[in-house]
């Protein structure tokens, strides 16, 4: 009997070992992998602080209601120019955006918009600094227009362009089938199905992706920083031939100052900037996630 | 014309900006090229000559006399900065991505990848301010002496001296954290998305659930993180501001140990655009947009690799996530 119980046990007290060491070992790797995430997350909630935190402090009502003055002053100028190349950019960038989707959704299996779809890929992840260089060489050089709200404009819109495809392809790849079914049978020509029933139907996630587009262009720096140039004063409604000012050149810029007076613009500006980019964000995903739900 | 013909003509404006944009760059720097030649790419020099003197013609090209311009100091702290960055954020992303997929029940899991992923959204210049305020004096204070205290004694590239904290290494942590949301998404989906027999299969077996997903699940998800990681690999090398503002914009300085100031490609053009102007011959602003024709066709080929590699892993269908 013993020596019955005795080989029994042994594999099994080794069998056990065997199981610690693997728990161990488990337990370990969820524990690297949940301080991962949590190193992630306490990082992002640090970055959120230093932007929030000092930025609340530095804002003012002058913020908002004056121009920008050497070191000092507000930052009403930027504002004005961030808003103006933006909605430049989304003028030029919607209505080909929103196309170049449209095509990639209705027709997916033809190679041109296979090749549109892998472009528009591609494009999005072509550095922003050398679509700005490009616009330095291609519009303030060539076409002479120097520091420019076109040649701003146009720089970020070709940063917003893919995004736009991208997005207005997804929303109306989401458009159910049988919609066109019931469209075309009711004897709906393609203009009017694409135009008339699927794009209506997600519109909501198209316009989603938009404002996506928007937050990205106010974000973005390196392709004006040679293109839109810079300007303490307002906008004086020029196309060409004049600079603009827009809030990201003043975090970069005016961070570096010995003054102040200079940082407190710099935190304010990355304040506004970082709040609208968020508040979009959080929207877009409250809006495409009860969309995904239905 | 017809409704689908227009549309595919409208489509086209993409392939005509993505090319018009190599091309002009192309065009612009031309003499550039033929100027510098193959030598711009181990040359560790960029000088813009004598602004002061009469310009000279050189090999055929008017230039300012000394004026040489290499670029081997940005080629190398472009790779390295890239390099560690990709080092700190693949197993950071992978971590980040298996905790999110197998560890949070999914009704929470939509809202904390939504708020680490949020990391994506933050402008480039903001994640420099933060660099610039909080992360540069909190690294050589604190951190930097105590790598080089520790690992520098294994490790000459961690050795001292420690500089002032605007170093490959700062560059690097920063850069990492703007790319792991990339990878951490695009793994999570990929996670997510195995099918729920092989798991079954491997517990049924005997596995504990970490093993199941080691040895099972994350295996069956290494294509897409080949891809993740390419466009991580991508983003990083085109990566601007930030890098400008953290990482001390070194000029032809090669690194000697991980304290040291570097500088990028994409960083590079923004500091000297300005002083490039300077140069009458425009020999200097031209071999600047050779550095940006040279990032255009890095980042395009990076790119067009990654997402084809996604597509066909994929069998054709896109990643949702970035």
């Amino acid at each position: 009997m013993s020596t019955v119980t005795s080989t029994l046990e042994r594999p099994l007290s080794k069998r056990r070992q065997i199981r610690l060491s693997r728990r161990i070992v488990s337990l370990g790797g969820w524990t690297l992998s949940g301080l991962c995430l949590l190193v992630l997350s306490v990082l992002m909630v640090w970055i959120l602080m230093v932007v929030f935190l000092r930025g609340a402090g530095a804002l003012k009502w002058a913020t908002f209601a004056t121009i920008t003055q050497g070191n000092g002053g507000g930052l009403k100028n930027a504002i004005e120019g961030t808003l103006v190349l933006s909605v430049g950019a989304l003028l030029l960038a919607v209505p080909f955006g929103v196309a170049s989707g449209i095509y990639a959704a209705e027709y997916p299996n033809s190679p041109w918009a296979k090749t549109i779809r892998f472009l528009a890929d591609v494009l999005v992840g072509v550095p922003s600094i050398v679509v700005g260089y490009f616009g330095y060489v291609a519009m303030v050089q060539w076409m002479g227009w120097n520091f420019s709200v076109a040649g701003g404009s146009i720089a970020l819109a070709i940063i917003c362009l893919p995004y736009i495809c991208r997005t207005t392809e997804l929303a109306l790849r989401q458009v159910s089938n049988d919609l066109r079914d019931a469209a075309y049978s009711l004897g709906a020509n393609e203009r009017r199905v694409v135009l008339g029933v699927c794009l209506p139907a997600a519109m909501p996630s198209v316009l989603t992706g938009v404002l996506l587009a928007l937050a990205v262009s106010v974000g973005e720096t390196a392709p004006l920083l040679y293109t839109a140039g810079w300007s303490n004063f307002m906008w004086d409604g020029h196309l060409i031939k004049s600079p603009i000012g827009y809030l990201t050149y003043a975090i970069w810029t005016f961070i570096n100052e010995p003054f102040a007076s200079a940082n407190r613009l710099a935190y304010a500006a990355a304040f506004l900037v970082t709040g609208f980019v968020l508040i979009i964000n959080v929207l877009a995903r409250f809006v495409l996630e009860r969309r995904a739900r239905q | 014309m017809k409704f689908r013909a227009w549309l595919a003509l409208v489509a086209g404006i993409l392939p005509v900006i993505l090319l018009s944009v190599v091309l002009f760059l192309a065009l612009y720097s031309k003499q550039a090229i033929h100027f510098n030649g193959w030598g711009f790419v181990v040359r560790n020099t960029w000088n813009l000559g004598n602004l002061y003197m009469d310009p000279i013609m050189r090999h055929g090209f008017q230039v300012q006399p000394g004026a040489t311009y290499g670029i081997l100091f940005l080629i190398v702290g472009t790779l390295l900065s890239t390099l560690f960055a990709l080092l700190f954020a693949v197993p950071v992303g992978i971590g980040a991505a298996i905790f999110l997929a197998e560890a949070i029940p999914s009704h929470l899991r939509t809202w904390i990848s939504f708020f680490v992923e949020l990391l994506m959204a933050i402008p480039s210049v903001v994640f420099g301010l933060w660099g610039y305020v909080v992360v540069i004096p909190f690294l050589s204070r604190h951190f930097f002496p105590l790598l080089a205290a520790t690992l520098g004694r294994l490790i000459p590239f961690f050795a001292g001296p420690t500089g002032s904290g605007y170093s490959l290494l700062t560059a690097s942590i920063v850069l990492a954290l703007m790319i792991v949301p990339i990878i951490a998404a695009t793994l999570r989906d990929a996670l997510v998305s195995q099918p729920v027999s092989l798991r079954e299969a491997a517990l049924g077996l005997g596995a504990t659930r970490f093993e199941a997903l080691w040895k099972v699940i994350l295996p069956g998800a290494r294509k897409t993180l080949i891809g993740a990681t390419f466009l991580a690999l991508g983003r990083a090398l085109g990566e601007t501001m930030a890098v400008l503002m953290v990482s001390g914009n070194a000029l032809n300085y090669l690194p000697h140990n991980i304290y040291d100031p570097i500088s990028t490609m994409a960083a590079f053009i923004v500091s000297q655009l300005d002083s490039a102007l300077q140069d009458p011959t425009g020999m200097a602003v031209r071999s600047l947009a050779e550095i940006a024709f040279v990032l255009a066709i890095i980042s395009v080929i990076v790119n067009g690799l990654a997402r084809l590699l996604l597509l066909v892993w994929n069998n054709g269908q896109r990643t949702a996530a970035v």
